[in-house]
């Protein structure tokens, strides 16, 4: 396949880096190449393959390359595409909010929660609503962690409890309370329909209600949430992919010192 | 006969360990003969023909058991009170249904008869609806018979669009694809919903409703997908949660052939209630049983939250307590699906060896079951790349330790429920992969007290160590103490204990005796 499919010239395009201008990279600076793979709901034949090319250009791609196609059953046909993308992002005017706080490893927060609190912080963690999965709080509250990274019921300096799936909001709320929680942790992984969205809206509309929005630190997290998602929704903060228990155990420390110290 | 092992097993040990979660599964089962749930008499609602919603959508099989629980007379029985209204009324128990729920009849303020009487005016109706199950199973075996069926490991996909319409479409495009066994997952949250919907239904989170509706539409389409693809295509449901009998003699009824039918599941994953979900599991079971349903355990969920190379141990100990189970509802070894998981962290240093260690092992210790084996779901990421590697890794020891059922792993398992085209690229991943190994497993033999023959060893051990203390705990204090999934759940804790009531003098299920008895 070598240069069969990169039927563009490299001297027709100008191959500097420009911030202002990126495009994907394949193999040289603003070749723009990009992958992608989708189904179209018609039969297998030549105006199927026409028809992916012509969608390509649509969606911006210069040269669109049909790489593989397959009839999945009748009437859906399978695409492998490659094209080079023409449009451009500024990168230099890019600012996405991040939780602002330093991640330190288990004994570095266990340190400064000693130090700077001077009691263990009470953390419950759940999965709400209809929601049965518990990978992800389990990543982040399970004494073994995720990936190397210990969760926080290993942490000397969290009290920390894990109410697992399914946990009704108003159930959550009543266990932050019996508990005198410092930091709320809710896990959502479910997004169909934007489900997620809808429970954590209650959780935070029962919250005020109950006169606690203020007087906990309220974190969400999941693979589709991200810090921006949650401070819309009314939450201190947000996780997404990669995150741990460091990631999430390191904040919650340093914001209840700076809420301590206000 | 003589057991070889490839894994140099101690087939004593095996056997040892048979003994004790016998002895663990006997134990349960005293207790369970002694009672009854609201969800059995809906059951028996069920299979003697009540069917249908009132004006509030609440399925007349609860309407007519939660009159006599409200009562406080479930310890009787339903069919003690459907017999003695037949004869009072010479209605059938779908008019009778239908009356309670006009609130023009009350079960419980009519005139009795004898016990004697009232069972010989139910046993046409029950005999009747064990015909029409063990129709059902004929005529799959007609299917099977005429047009044949996959080659086992089976490969297993989800649909999961929940609109039962729009499953279909999935569903048949599966099956074109090469799929043996349909699974429709259920809407989210289902299992703790103590009725089963009712009708067609095109709404659903992260699943669709199951229905008897859309299990009959599904069960159509794949029936005729099966004639044009040359091969009978398995529907799979979920026979887990509140309603546990319930959907199994929905599935029976519509003839499902795969069921998640799992013992503990619904107490360490969905806070059922044990005793609850001990009692329901014994009767889905029966009727599982009878109905030629191969049911499918859940231990690979253990291993979701516990870690898989510690814990594998608890996988193999609670597939010895489910098998027993499963025996005392009178299960053929041959549908059990019994559960395991190739979930092990892809960093572990020889993860593959271990895997297929384990995976051999299940084989062995239970060599005319079929196993169900679950694809990497926890360490399966946004790199759809790597995704593909790992569930071809998955493929190869399934292929080459002959796997019963293969839930294929979908590269987007961490992104979004599965594309068309992931299914079609996660049944050519597989059959590529059993064709290319095929007889691998014949071929290949493993070094003697090598890393793979060593780690069996291992798991064995601990699993009969395991067995050794729920047998002397009891396994409902084992549970309340977290032997399984590092997760704890008290005897009178969870959802459903309301539903559990002891059986008095005259209650009596005849389906018991008759399904089981068919079965020798």
């Amino acid at each position: 396949m070598s240069g069969g499919l990169d039927s563009r010239n490299k001297s027709d395009f100008d191959q500097t880096l420009d911030l202002k201008n990126i495009k994907p990279y394949g193999d040289t600076m603003n070749d723009g190449k990009t992958q992608l793979s989708f189904t179209l709901p018609v039969p297998c034949n030549d105006e199927a393959i026409e028809a992916a090319k012509q969608l390509m250009k649509k969606m911006g791609f210069e040269n669109p390359q049909v790489v593989y196609y397959k009839e999945l059953t009748k009437g859906f046909t399978f695409f492998n595409c490659y094209g080079s993308c023409t449009h451009t992002v500024d990168h230099t005017a890019i600012n996405v909010p991040k939780v602002e706080s330093t991640v330190w490893d288990m004994k570095e927060t266990d340190d400064f929660i000693k130090e700077q609190i001077g009691r263990k912080i009470v953390v419950i963690g759940a999965s709400t609503g209809t929601d049965a999965h518990t990978v992800g709080i389990d990543a982040i509250m399970n004494m073994k962690g995720y990936a190397g990274h210990y969760g926080l019921e290993r942490y000397e300096m969290f009290e920390a409890l894990n109410m697992g799936s399914q946990v009704l909001n108003e159930e959550f709320i009543a266990k932050a309370i019996e508990l005198k929680a410092d930091a709320l942790l809710v896990s959502q992984t479910v997004t169909q329909k934007d489900v997620h969205i809808k429970n954590l809206i209650e959780l935070v509309e029962m919250l005020e209600a109950e006169g606690l929005r203020d007087k906990v630190i309220l974190v969400c997290g999941g693979p589709r949430v991200s810090h921006e998602l949650a401070k819309e929704l009314g939450y201190d903060a947000g996780f997404s992919m990669n995150s741990y228990a460091d990631d999430v155990g390191s904040y919650i420390a340093q914001e209840l010192q700076r809420r301590q110290n206000k | 006969m003589k057991r070889t092992s490839k894994l140099g097993l101690d087939f004593n040990k095996v056997d040892k360990a048979k003994k004790l979660a016998g002895n663990i599964a006997d134990e349960v089962q005293k207790f369970v003969e002694n009672y009854t749930t609201v969800s059995v008499e809906r059951t028996l609602c069920r299979l003697v023909g009540i069917d249908g919603v009132d004006k509030n959508d609440v399925p007349l099989p609860n309407v007519v058991v939660n009159m006599i629980h409200d009562k406080g007379a479930t310890g009787q029985g339903i069919l003690y009170y459907l017999g003695n209204a037949i004869l009072e009324t010479n209605l059938s128990p779908q008019e009778i249904a239908e009356k309670v729920s006009a609130g023009t009849l009350d079960l419980t303020k009519l005139s009795t008869y004898t016990l004697e009487e009232i069972q010989n005016a139910i046993m046409p109706l029950v005999k009747e609806s064990v015909a029409k199950i063990k129709a059902n199973v004929a005529k799959r075996n007609d299917y099977i018979n005429n047009i044949g069926e996959g080659e086992k490991p089976y490969l297993y996909v989800i649909v999961a669009t929940g609109n039962i319409y729009e499953d279909v479409v999935q569903a048949e495009a599966a099956a074109r694809q090469g799929a043996d066994i349909i699974a429709v997952i259920r809407t989210t949250g289902q299992s703790l919903l103590d009725f089963v919907p009712y009708g067609a239904t095109t709404e659903g989170f992260g699943g669709t409703v199951a229905t008897q509706e859309n299990f009959r539409i599904m069960r159509k389409a794949l029936d005729e997908v099966g004639e044009e693809v040359g091969k009978y295509i398995r529907l799979c449901n979920y026979c887990s949660g509140l309603c546990m009998p319930e959907i199994a003699a929905m599935g029976a009824i519509e003839r499902l052939d795969v069921m998640l039918n799992d013992a503990l599941y619904g107490i360490l994953f969905r806070d059922i209630n044990m005793q609850r979900t001990m009692i329901d599991q014994y009767f889905s079971r029966i009727i599982n049983s009878f109905a030629g349903v191969i049911i499918n355990t859940g231990e690979d969920n253990y291993l979701t939250t516990a870690d898989a190379f510690e814990q594998a141990h608890t996988v193999l100990a609670s597939d010895f307590i489910n098998e027993q189970l499963a025996v005392l509802a009178g299960m053929p070894e041959e549908q059990m699906g019994l559960g395991h998981a190739f979930e092990m962290d892809p960093e572990l240093e020889n993860g593959f060896l271990y895997e297929l260690s384990q995976a051999q092992m299940l084989r062995e210790i239970f060599p005319k079951a079929t196993p169900k084996y679950m694809p990497p779901t926890k360490f399966m990421t946004g790199n759809i790349f790597r995704g593909q590697i790992q569930n071809a890794l998955f493929n190869e020891i399934s292929i080459w330790t002959g796997q019963g059922i293969q839930l294929l792993g979908m590269i987007t398992e961490a992104v979004h429920t599965p594309f068309m085209s992931d299914r079609y690229l996660a049944i050519e991943n597989a059959q590529y992969v059993f064709k290319n190994m095929k007889n691998i497993g014949d071929e290949v033999e493993f070094k003697q007290d090598g890393i793979i023959q060593q780690r069996a060893k291992q798991v064995l051990d601990d699993a009969y160590q395991l067995l050794s203390e729920i047998e002397k705990e009891g396994l409902f204090d084992a549970i309340e103490k977290g032997i399984f999934a590092d997760i704890k759940r008290p005897k009178n804790g969870g959802k459903g204990l309301a539903g559990v009531v002891a059986k008095t003098e005259n209650y009596f299920n005849p389906f018991i005796n008759l399904m089981k008895g068919e079965q020798n």
